[in-house]
């Protein structure tokens, strides 16, 4: 498909960092707020999504590879079948197990908070947050770059 | 009026009138509990800050109690993704 | 009975897009209602969790008050992402099939004699 106008793709530049804080922040916030990991992704790839539409995706083709947007996806699948299997090699017994909550040894995410939206809380649920967080934006944007790349209408055919 | 036709009505009239009839049936909206009793959500509501350590309670339902749902559900994401890609690849001669 | 009429906006969504699969030609048009019977059964999900006068479960310092049942927010969720995903492939083999047969008309494709 081909770009649009100068002004589109001013603006859309402008406003593309915006949009990408805003579903970061939905994403790290998971389990304080509402949100979490699949809805901030689904934002973060409408950002990206937006930028395919004012540039064209010929040009967006040339400076993202489409293996690099694989590599991230199957990244991020890993991280998350890698920190259900902790659980399991941690001396306890259960395949989905919650081992950073409550305990002093590992100083991260193990407090237990009282309703005063306290970030250090919860245990395993914010790193679980990222890696299904990347999974879906690597995924949504792949889909989406490769339709619109197929189904160009070619230069004087 | 072929036959294709005759029959479609009939199933989409039966269909129909089974939905219509269950719509009716259920429980009054804003009563779960007329019919039954909700424990397991209400153990769910009562010890997500203990034991889990979350202020919000559909993540640690998501990710925590119910974890192997966001398993499969991952795993359909790939699926779709792989297919995508596998339909529109152009081989290079 | 006037106090059931979510379940009932749930049903005309179903039967609309029942209809559009069942008697259209046109494949989008088809796509389309498998979308509408998607959307039906999600809300349908929520529904089942609503208590009267209660707020979503998310707590705020201390005190309780009546909460909604937090499994069908969750099934919910599972649900709206494997949509997603079924229409992402449904459209992608739509866009080969224009490409091969050169007609969207259901009944015009796949009916070669051999």
């Amino acid at each position: 498909m081909m770009g649009m106008s100068r002004i589109v793709k001013t603006i859309t530049s402008i406003a593309f960092p915006f949009v990408m804080i805003y579903g970061l922040y939905i994403i790290a916030h998971g389990h304080l707020t509402p949100g979490g990991g699949f809805q901030g992704g689904a934002i973060v790839a409408s950002a990206c999504a937006m930028i395919l539409v004012a540039y064209g995706s010929v040009w967006t083709i040339g400076k993202v590879k489409e293996k690099h947007l694989s590599a991230l996806e199957s990244l991020g699948a890993i991280g998350f079948i890698g920190l259900a299997f902790f659980g399991l090699i941690f001396g306890l017994k259960v395949f989905f197990y919650n081992f950073l909550v409550g305990q002093n040894k590992l100083p991260i995410f193990n407090e237990i908070g009282k309703g005063l939206s306290n970030i250090n809380t919860a245990g395993v649920l914010p790193l679980m947050n990222f890696a299904v967080g990347l999974k879906v934006i690597a995924g949504l944007f792949v889909i989406v770059l490769v339709m619109a790349y197929a189904t160009r209408i070619k230069e004087g055919k | 009026m072929s036959a294709r036709n005759v029959v479609a009505v009939i199933f989409f009239a039966i269909v129909a009138i089974f939905f219509i009839f269950a719509a009716l049936m259920v429980h009054q909206f804003g009563n779960p509990d007329q019919y039954i009793e909700p424990e397991m959500d209400q153990y769910i509501i009562d010890n997500t800050r203990d034991e889990t350590g979350a202020d919000n309670g559909v993540t640690s339902v998501v990710f925590d109690y119910r974890g192997f749902d966001t398993l499969g559900e991952a795993t359909v994401l790939f699926t779709a993704v792989a297919g995508v890609i596998l339909i529109f690849r152009r081989l290079k001669k | 009975m006037i106090y059931n009429i979510p379940f009932i906006a749930v049903v005309a969504l179903i039967l609309v897009g029942l209809f559009a699969v069942i008697f259209k030609r046109n494949l989008i048009k088809i796509v389309i209602g498998i979308t509408l019977i998607e959307s039906g059964v999600n809300l349908f999900l929520i529904t089942l969790a609503y208590r009267q006068d209660s707020i979503a479960p998310i707590y705020h310092g201390t005190g309780s008050r009546l909460m909604s049942l937090p499994v069908p927010h969750a099934l919910t969720l599972t649900s709206i992402v494997i949509g997603v995903a079924v229409l992402a492939l449904m459209l992608s083999l739509v866009v080969h099939i224009y490409r091969n047969y050169g007609t969207l008309d259901a009944r015009k494709i796949g009916r070669e004699e051999e």
